[in-house]
């Protein structure tokens, strides 16, 4: 009894319309945190006392490489549960997620190296943050690669899946690299919430453009997951009703 | 005028900061559209496959 909700959450049909019916709850939140993120950190934060105006790019940076690790992990367990329980659904959030971390992990790096070319005097360094980062870029392109490499789509799912949850080793690592080594890269200035290293006016949009690239995760998440459910599925009636709508 | 001329510049940084938001922006519309294309796509497929089993495909 108390179990049902989880069964239907395993659902293709009650799932297509579920995220149809959710879409448009992140997508406006989403929108307005974003638009007030970047008003935010362009227009009213002060410029950073030794970044200037440079700092700035920290509102599109920062909130990239968050959704890099936030999609991976979101990937790997959903891959996980597949896996282990051989949810169809675990495996259509985990495919639907590829495209989504990919790019921003691509915007990342770009933004990264932008922000570092005034600020190290360099475009690109192998240090382990950057460096542990363009892998997991290519750990995104391998899965979606590897993916397509089959015809059948269980085969599919399955050694995707394999591959997804052995990579996530990589997000500790990536996380927690400016720590262990002696890195270029900056140590995380946001997470130091009891004792924030920046003023309201600096850290607030940040915390609106965190929370809106989380949400539009949610939101392109539910646009791809209706159609990764509905092009697995063979049952013709629930189909009809579906496009029916 | 000045304002927004000093706006623009971003502090000398200006060939930095403004690429990176234009990427950013790229990259969240993308992601709009290809998820948006891809949905489409699977309805298309779906209506197509459903047009083909009531043309005499055996199975329901």
């Amino acid at each position: 009894m108390a179990w049902t909700w989880f069964h239907r959450l395993g659902s293709p049909p009650y799932i297509y319309s579920l995220a149809g019916r959710l879409t448009p709850w992140f997508a406006w939140p989403t929108a307005l945190l974003i638009i007030g993120g970047v008003y935010g950190g362009l227009v009213l934060a002060p410029p950073d006392y030794q970044q200037g105006d440079g700092f700035r790019i920290i509102y599109v940076h920062a909130p990239s490489a968050w959704m890099s690790l936030m999609v991976y992990t979101t990937m790997a367990v959903s891959a996980a549960v597949g896996l282990i329980w051989r949810i169809k659904v675990s495996h259509a959030v985990a495919s639907a997620c590829a495209p989504i971390g990919a790019s921003f992990t691509l915007c990342a790096l770009v933004t990264g190296s932008l922000w570092g070319a005034p600020m190290w005097g360099t475009y690109w360094e192998w240090d382990p943050r950057l460096t542990f980062e363009l892998i997991l870029l290519f750990q995104y392109l391998g899965y979606m690669a590897l993916r397509s490499a089959f015809d059948d789509l269980q085969r599919a799912d399955r050694a995707s899946a394999m591959l997804a949850v052995i990579g996530v080793v990589n997000v500790p690592i990536i996380h927690y690299s400016v720590i262990w080594w002696n890195s270029l890269h900056q140590a995380p200035s946001v997470m130091k919430l009891a004792r924030p290293s920046m003023p309201a006016s600096m850290l607030l949009p940040l915390l609106m453009m965190f929370l809106g690239f989380t949400l539009f995760f949610v939101t392109v998440l539910l646009i791809r997951l209706r159609g990764e459910v509905l092009s697995r599925e063979r049952t013709a009636n629930w189909i009809r009703e579906a496009l029916a709508r | 005028m000045k304002e927004l001329s000093d706006f623009f510049d971003m502090g000398g940084y200006a060939a930095y900061v403004w690429p990176s938001y234009a990427l950013t922006l790229i990259v969240v519309v993308l992601n709009v559209v290809w998820a948006r294309r891809s949905l489409s796509r699977s309805r298309e497929e779906a209506r197509r496959r459903l047009a083909m089993r009531r043309s005499g495909g055996g199975e329901t």
